[in-house]
């Protein structure tokens, strides 16, 4: 008998486990899960600020800036429906250019503008980030 | 011709899987023909040799440079340096679903070949599954992945290998993992095995654990290097991203990890059978799942390199069956395995199953965290999970983890008292609150989870070295030194992965040559910026000159590499390394005005974190040695008694 019971309270012990990880995993989510914009998607809405998100779209034609420090720089991300400027302090990524996609992880200002503590870019010439392919073709602003 | 007998042989591997699984299942139906059981064996060796060969076959095309063979082509060049040519043979999606299924078959060959700890039937069983589980390989290969398509005209030269895996440390790093994941289904087998012929038991525990802690001892390896590799190959100055592949391996490491711990419950003390056995289907279910998300490209990652939804749908229903199936044969056949021996609730088995619950809780967090953003991409929304998620969930867990992890060595079997393990545990205890309060005093900016992860790394590294305490040295087992370093090591490493984040300072400017900049205790100077010529790459190298203080200049060369197949820039960190940790520098770019940016880092103690991982799977080397020479001369001295 004892050992039956054991057994139960071994099976419920892991049982909570399981249910316990749902639990965290779900309070995690809630709060910290960073959800991908286009400019297309913030423009007349509430911004989410104060929350790490992703902005995804082209760098503008002639919108790079380079600011005295030699390491800030300044552009502009668009989707074909909206642009948004963003300042990013750092060691652009190679195959960061004009023309060229971007995903930038930072925050959005109260302004509308997004700070960008990282931009992710193309390991190679063949990859593109699957989020953003997928808003490209939507909004039709890729041309392939 | 070589390409075809490879094409050959895998056929010919995949036959015998077929045979190997049919055997096994005749042998155990029809128990009055023990020919056919025995046939299993040599199905199985026969098996190991055919794939070892065709794997074989594919490197040497990549040696010779075969450009007639589509994958040469994909992912090789001729004047890329051998180390790589030969690593390109795994380094990409149909190579290495090749060594994946050839490690699987050469680890099915070592139980026919070695093991004789379990029944006959328990072992037919175990082949059996081992074969079916090839056979979904083989079957992926063959019909959405074949390593050895040709191409027709051929071209005059190939594509190369992506640059970034073209690292010495990459060249062993897929390799290490495979034999990790695989190493895991032979647990699985083992388990299927004992479940088909209800024989779980410490029999079946003590077969398994060399398999789990061999596996085991290869994800940390290939976890660790792979670390190590993200940290100085991306120039990023970070060692752990949550990127999906970096928790596809970590996953079956946390599987590994608990199962590890629960199959030596089983085979001293014959406690925890049904949980065990559980275990070993999880962790290989996580293998699977880990192969699933690096193999499909369905998720963003920053190495992500095959995109393809019809081989991702192939693992999927490969994952399904396999994982599904083991889950209804545990279904069915739990009621009949007995219950294990009774302990009590303070007890070194109640201290593991505690390690095993804790596991279970990162498991799923690391694994809810990471299956998120395909769930939720389904809905149509777009979301990625970083470590806002995953450190202060997974991190709690784990600390906590740690502190039960320096207190279950200390406590008895079956049955201990509270308050004699609180006394062994005292001298750690002590040092661990203590450095909770030194720690907010001497630094009362840092953040809570490296302050408490700094505190419990000197609790854990106190407490797991007190196993050791009032000892004979040299009498102690082989294999309790292997859980003291592995211990250890894991404290070790969590105070490095505490102290870096802490305490790094980063430099991030644009200067001129022979300007001076500073960072943390180093003040360097860019003397020079040159370009040079690699074997298969240009570049722009820095010489930098770092001083700290007053003491002796080093000099650094980071670089900015351009790769002309397939054409590629990357970014070569330079690294210097300390006592008390490292220097580290990337060459950004040049500005309209001539500065050049550069990005320093001074790391402290970051060197603990690969330390720690090394230790850990030394400790797991030790504790493996330690029980097959202990079995071995346990056999010997039956053999003498008899």
């Amino acid at each position: 008998m004892k050992a039956k019971k054991q057994r139960l309270i071994l099976a419920l012990l892991g049982l909570g486990a399981v249910v316990g990880a749902g639990l965290l995993a779900a309070s995690g989510l809630k709060t910290e899960a960073s959800f991908f914009f286009a400019p297309g998607d913030v423009a007349g809405i509430d911004l989410p600020l104060g929350k790490a998100v992703r902005l995804g779209g082209m760098v503008a034609d002639k919108s790079i800036r380079h600011d005295a420090d030699g390491v800030t720089i300044h552009f502009v991300v668009e989707d074909g429906k909206a642009k948004v400027p963003v300042v990013f302090k750092g060691i652009a990524p190679d195959l960061f250019k004009e023309n060229s996609g971007v995903v930038a992880e930072g925050e959005f200002r109260a302004d509308g503008s997004f700070v960008a503590s990282n931009l992710l870019a193309k390991h190679d010439e063949r990859y593109m980030p699957p989020e953003l392919e997928g808003k490209m073709h939507k909004t039709g602003s890729l041309k392939s | 011709m070589i390409a075809e007998l490879g094409l050959g042989l895998l056929w010919l591997a995949a036959g015998l899987a077929i045979i190997q699984s049919v055997l096994g299942m005749l042998g155990l139906w029809q128990t009055n023909r023990p020919d056919l059981g025995n046939a299993v064996r040599p199905v199985a060796v026969a098996q190991a040799l055919l794939i070892g060969l065709s794997f074989a076959c594919l490197i040497y095309l990549f040696i010779v440079s075969d450009m007639s063979v589509k994958l040469v082509v994909a992912n090789s060049h001729s004047d890329k340096p051998m180390l790589y040519k030969v690593s390109g043979a795994w380094g990409n999606h149909e190579g290495s679903m090749l060594l994946w299924v050839a490690v699987l078959a050469i680890a099915g060959a070592g139980i026919a070949l070695a093991e004789r700890r379990v029944r006959r039937d328990t072992l037919i069983a175990t082949l059996m599954a081992q074969g079916l589980l090839a056979l979904g390989f083989y079957a992926f290969l063959l019909f959405s992945s074949n390593p050895f398509e040709r191409l027709n005209p051929a071209p005059q030269d190939g594509q190369g290998l992506n640059p970034l895996l073209q690292d010495p440390g990459l060249a062993f790093h897929p390799p290490t993992l495979y034999f990790g994941y695989v190493g895991m289904s032979v647990a699985f087998s083992f388990a299927v095995g004992a479940l088909i012929t209800r024989d779980v038991g410490p029999a079946f525990a003590r077969a398994t654990r060399p398999w789990v802690l061999g596996a085991w001892v290869m994800l940390t390896l290939g976890i660790t290097a792979g670390s190590y590799w993200a940290y100085y190959e991306l120039g990023w100055g970070g060692w752990w991203f949550w990127d999906p592949v970096e928790n596809a391996s970590l996953m079956p490491w946390l599987a590994a990890t608990a199962l590890l711990h629960s199959v030596t419950v089983l085979a001293t003390r014959d406690a925890l059978r049904a949980w065990t056995v559980m275990l070993a289907v999880v962790a290989f279910s996580m293998s699977i799942v880990g192969t699933f998300l690096v193999r499909s490209g369905i998720l963003t990652s920053v190495h992500a390199f095959a995109v393809d939804p019809q081989r991702g749908s192939f693992i999927l229903a490969l994952m399904l069956i396999y994982i599904g199936g083991a889950l209804a044969l545990f279904a069915l056949r739990v009621g009949t395995v007995r219950e294990g021996a009774v302990f009590e609730p303070v007890s070194r088995e109640a201290a593991l199953v505690l390690n095993n619950l804790f596991l279970t809780v990162i498991l799923g967090v690391v694994l809810i965290g990471t299956l998120y953003p395909i769930v939720a991409q389904g809905f149509g929304q777009q979301v990625s999970i970083g470590p806002p998620y995953f450190n202060p969930a997974a991190g709690s867990v784990a600390l906590m983890l740690i502190v039960v992890m320096a207190a279950g060595p200390l406590m008895r079997w079956r049955s201990d008292s509270a308050p004699k393990v609180l006394r062994r545990l005292a001298i750690p205890l002590a040092i661990g609150i203590l450095s909770l309060l030194v720690v907010r005093l001497l630094a009362p900016d840092m953040g809570v989870l490296p302050w408490l992860g700094l505190s419990t790394a000197l609790l854990a590294g106190t407490g797991s070295i007190a196993p050791l305490w009032k000892r004979n040295l040299l009498r102690t087992p082989l294999f309790t030194w292997g859980m003291v370093v592995a211990h250890l090591g894991v404290a070790v490493a969590l105070a490095g992965m505490a102290v870096d984040s802490a305490f790094f300072k980063e430099r991030l400017v644009a200067v001129n040559e022979g300007e001076t900049t500073v960072v943390g205790p180093f003040s360097v100077k860019l003397v020079s910026v040159e370009p040079i010529i690699g074997p298969n790459w240009t570049a722009i190298e820095a010489t930098m000159e770092a001083r700290r203080g007053d003491g002796q200049p080093t000099t650094l060369h980071p670089q900015a590499r351009n790769y002309s197949t397939p054409p590629t820039d990357t970014s070569e960190a330079a690294i210097t390394t300390y006592i008390d940790g490292q220097l580290y520098a990337v060459l950004g770019k040049q500005g309209q005005d001539g500065r050049w940016q550069l990005r320093l880092w001074w790391k402290p103690l970051v060197t603990f974190i690969w330390l720690g991982g090394f230790m850990i799977a030394l400790g797991g080397l030790l504790a493996l040695v330690g029980r097959v020479w202990r079995e071995r001369r346990g056999v010997k001295s039956e053999e003498i008694a008899a």
